[in-house]
Order: C-alpha cells, then sequence, then structure tokens
C-alpha cells in the first residue's frame, strides 16, 4: 500500500499575497499529493489544528510578510503541544539566509527560497516519506 | 486499538483525524475498528449537500455551520474534490471558506479527494461518516464534488439532500431534463442577488409539482444569498421541519435501511471479487479466453459460460 501523502498548504501572518502558496499547491498537486488548501491571514492556531484535523503529513507555511522567525516556530511548537510533532513543518517564502539556523533549530525541517524549484520541495517530501508512513 | 476506539468516542480529534485515514487509506485496522465503532452510530443527522461547481455549496456550508452552532448542535464536514485522474493529485480547497470555524472545538472539517472513486464523493465517504457519528456528532454533512446530474451517489450515503441550483447556469433546462430534481429534498436557489434567481425558483417550484405526491409536503424551495447571509434561518427551518417529515412518515428508517442494504450487498460483492482475485490469476485466465476468441473464433458468451463452472469449482476447493 503506497499511502498518499497529504499536505498542508498554509499562509500565517498578515501579507495577503498567496500567488506563491497557490502555485505550490497546484504543483504539488500536479506531483501526485493531495494538497490542502486553507487561503490567507491563518493564525497559528488555525493552522496546528487543521492539520490535525486532516492528518497532513506535511505542513508548508508561505510567508512574505517577515514574522517567519516568530510564526515558524509558534506552528511547530502548537504541534508538539498537541502531540503531533510527526508532522513534518517546512517553510518557504522570502527568508534571509541569516534566520536558517535559528529556524532549523526550531524545528522546521527545511526553508525554500522564492529561487527553489519544485522539483527540490518535492525531492524534500520524497526523502521524508518513511518517517510520516505511520 | 480498543485505545483507539475508546478516544474517539471521547471525542479526541487526533485520533479521530487518525481514524478516518486508517478508513481512507484501507488499512488492516479498517474492519476491525468500524466493527468496534458500529454500536455507536446511528445518533447522528446525515445531510448531502451537492449542485453544480461553484454554486456556492461551501459558502453555504459556513453559513449553516455558523447557525448549527448557535444551537450547540457539534457539526462536521465531510468535503469531498477530485481526484486528478492523471497525476493522482488533489486539491482540496472547500475548506478554504469554512476556516473560520477551525477554532471551534464543536466543528470538525475534513477534507477527501476522490481517489478515482465515480458518483462525487470518495469510495472511503460512508465509513468516514461512522466514525464521526460515533464520535458523537450531532449534524455530518457532506459536501460532494461540484457534480452534474450522473454523480448523486450522495443520496444513498444521506439521510436528506440540499441540492443547491444558482441562477444563469442553465439550471432550469438542466433540471427539467435530466431527473435531478429527483434526489433533492431541500431545495435551495443560491446567489439570489443574481438577476433569474426569483424565475429558477417560479421554474423549480413547477417541476416539483409533478414529483410531489399529495400525501408528503412539498419540497421547500429557498432563496439564498450565502456571501451576504441571507436566507439561512429559512434553510435551517426548512431542513429541520422536513427531517422531521422524514422521521415521522418512516421514510428515514426506510432510506437508512435501503443505505445499509446497499452497503452490504457492496462490501459482498467488494470481498468476492478480492477472493477471485487473491485465488485465482483472472488476468491470466482473461488473456487465455481473448486467444481463443480472437484467433480460435470462438464465441465469448459460450466460452466464457463454458469457463465460469471451472472458475467457480477451482475458487470452492481454495
Ligand atoms: N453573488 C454571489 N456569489 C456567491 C454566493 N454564494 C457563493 N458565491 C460565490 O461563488 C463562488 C463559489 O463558491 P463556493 O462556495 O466555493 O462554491 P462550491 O459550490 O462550494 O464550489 P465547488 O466546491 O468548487 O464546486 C465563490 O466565489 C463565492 O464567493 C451568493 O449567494 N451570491
Ligand atoms: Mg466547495
Amino acid at each position: 500500500m503506497n499511502k498518499k501523502l497529504r499536505i498542508l498548504i498554509a499562509k500565517p501572518g498578515l501579507d495577503g499575497h498567496d500567488r506563491g502558496a497557490k502555485y505550490v499547491a497546484r504543483a504539488l498537486k500536479d506531483a501526485g499529493y493531495e494538497v490542502i488548501y486553507t487561503g490567507i491571514r491563518q493564525s497559528p492556531e488555525a493552522i496546528a489544528q487543521t492539520a490535525i484535523q486532516e492528518d497532513v503529513d506535511f505542513v508548508g507555511l508561505s510567508l512574505l510578510s517577515g514574522a517567519h522567525n516568530e510564526l515558524f516556530p509558534r506552528v511547530v511548537q502548537l504541534l508538539r503541544e498537541k502531540q503531533a510533532s510527526d508532522i513534518i513543518v517546512f517553510g518557504g517564502g522570502v527568508i534571509p539566509e541569516s534566520d536558517m539556523p535559528f529556524l532549523k533549530e526550531q524545528g522546521i525541517a527545511a526553508i525554500f527560497t522564492p529561487g527553489t524549484s519544485i522539483a527540490a520541495i518535492i525531492e524534500f517530501i520524497e526523502a521524508n516519506r518513511p518517517r510520516v508512513s505511520h | 486499538m480498543k485505545d483507539l476506539t475508546q478516544q474517539i468516542l471521547n471525542g479526541d480529534i487526533r485520533s479521530i483525524a487518525r481514524a478516518i485515514s486508517i478508513v481512507e487509506n484501507n488499512a488492516p485496522l479498517k474492519e476491525p475498528l468500524l466493527d468496534e465503532l458500529y454500536p455507536f452510530c446511528g445518533k447522528a443527522m446525515i445531510w448531502g449537500i451537492t449542485g453544480a461547481p461553484g454554486a456556492g455549496k461551501s459558502t453555504l456550508l459556513d453559513r449553516i455551520i455558523a447557525a448549527e452552532r448557535e444551537q450547540q448542535r457539534r457539526v462536521a464536514v465531510i468535503a469531498v474534490d477530485p481526484t486528478s485522474p492523471f497525476t493522482g493529485g488533489a486539491i482540496l480547497g472547500d475548506r478554504l471558506r469554512m476556516q473560520r470555524h477551525a477554532l471551534d472545538s464543536g466543528v470538525f472539517i475534513r477534507s477527501m479527494a476522490s481517489r478515482g472513486y465515480l458518483g462525487g464523493i470518495a469510495g472511503a465517504t460512508r465509513d468516514v461518516i461512522k466514525v464521526f457519528d460515533a464520535a458523537g456528532y450531532d449534524l455530518i454533512i457532506i459536501e460532494t464534488i461540484g457534480v452534474g446530474q450522473s454523480e448523486v451517489e450522495v443520496v444513498s450515503l444521506a439521510d436528506m439532500i440540499l441540492l443547491v441550483l444558482v441562477p444563469g447556469l442553465g439550471d432550469e433546462i438542466q433540471a427539467l431534463k435530466a431527473g435531478i430534481m429527483e434526489i433533492g429534498d431541500i431545495f435551495i436557489i443560491n446567489k439570489k442577488d443574481r438577476e433569474g434567481a426569483v424565475k429558477l425558483k417560479t421554474e423549480v417550484e413547477y417541476v416539483l409539482r409533478f414529483k410531489n405526491e399529495s400525501s408528503a409536503p412539498p419540497n421547500p424551495v429557498i432563496m439564498t444569498a450565502a456571501t451576504l447571509n441571507e436566507g439561512i434561518a429559512e434553510v435551517i427551518a426548512a431542513a429541520e421541519q422536513y427531517f422531521q417529515y422524514l422521521t415521522d412518515s418512516g421514510q428515514l428508517e426506510q432510506r437508512r435501511r435501503q443505505r445499509l442494504r446497499q452497503e452490504f450487498y457492496d462490501i459482498v460483492l467488494t470481498k468476492i471479487q478480492q477472493v477471485v482475485e487473491n485465488h485465482y490469476n483472472l488476468t491470466q485466465k482473461v488473456e487465455r479466453l481473448v486467444e481463443l476468441v480472437v484467433e480460435h473464433h470462438e464465441k465469448p458468451y459460450a466460452l466464457i459460460e463454458k469457463h465460469l463452472n471451472s472458475i467457480l469449482k477451482e475458487i470452492e476447493q481454495r
């Protein structure tokens, strides 16, 4: 049984530009994943709760507003509090190189900056498939 | 598994979500789990909401959830979107319109991909309903894929169907022609802020006159503007009243019994198919039959009839 991977693509924070998030969502759909898209301006609480209800394997956070150092770790922390630390969180958006070590340390499994190819994201997901196939 | 069952009965969100995945993935735990949950099922009210793509099903649902929550009802939503037949992927976007309920502990929204199942729902939808039912949700609503006329299998899963029509989609003609009117219990004319809504309502009511027997109350036809939150209270009131009628008239019981009948029938057939596939090399045998017909000009029906007996015997001996 080849389990279908489910991915939540969510936009925390206040910026209203979801072109990038939608692009990634569509590309992941085309790669054969089930993608749940919840729209802009989601609170970390709503994202965590949605991830749990939808029983996703991954949460992809997209953010342009610059609050990633606060919002991304918050989602990870909330998932932990809800005994859902097996859900893998990755992030994307305009994120300076210098913030990456901190985010990694906070439990963000991968960061994809705007130049990243979809192939790199898919590679990351596939590399983690064994981890999420519960 | 006893643990998981208990957690579901306790309404634990993570466990419910996990159980749904087990059901959806047809994992080995599925059948024993559903059997354990079964005694706790049957309390929920199950609605289906269906209609053309973009008719406003999700937006209506968002409003309906809000209204039901005011009455302290716990609501579960199963929102089905299509799986791409080419990639196997899906974008599940219905939830987007209901996301303001994400933090309400009395609301559980689950998106489902159809995974190749035709009929406007997913193959596992029927069993996901049971998980929610056992978990104590009072109202379970299934949003189908935006459908045409032929994909209305939700009828066989729900107690009651809300059919959403909108002006300007040619629904007027469609309604008359295709017999989609047969499946609705509550008729919602959404986007009443648009031109043609009143006309559509008149036409729907006209068609319904031929459907309704004299004894039954007429199917409610309600105009709404989901985006403006108009007509929602009327929908709820009509739905509750109609549900009461279904209950009192014995139709609800009848529908549920029919649902069970259909389900058992499907399960038995699936099991038989599995036995055939597991214990009998069907692919290879069919290949042989094709060869006989194509190259040796045997007659298909006579040939299959001849082989069927040996097939059945072989299975029996296993
Ligand atoms: N003008 C108007 N637009 C509406 C109304 N209700 C919904 N819409 C809009 O119609 C579009 C589709 O709404 P959805 O609720 O996503 O429709 P749906 O039937 O769930 O669509 P699918 O799930 O894709 O089949 C959205 O842009 C809504 O804002 C209404 O009453 N009036
Ligand atoms: Mg929808």
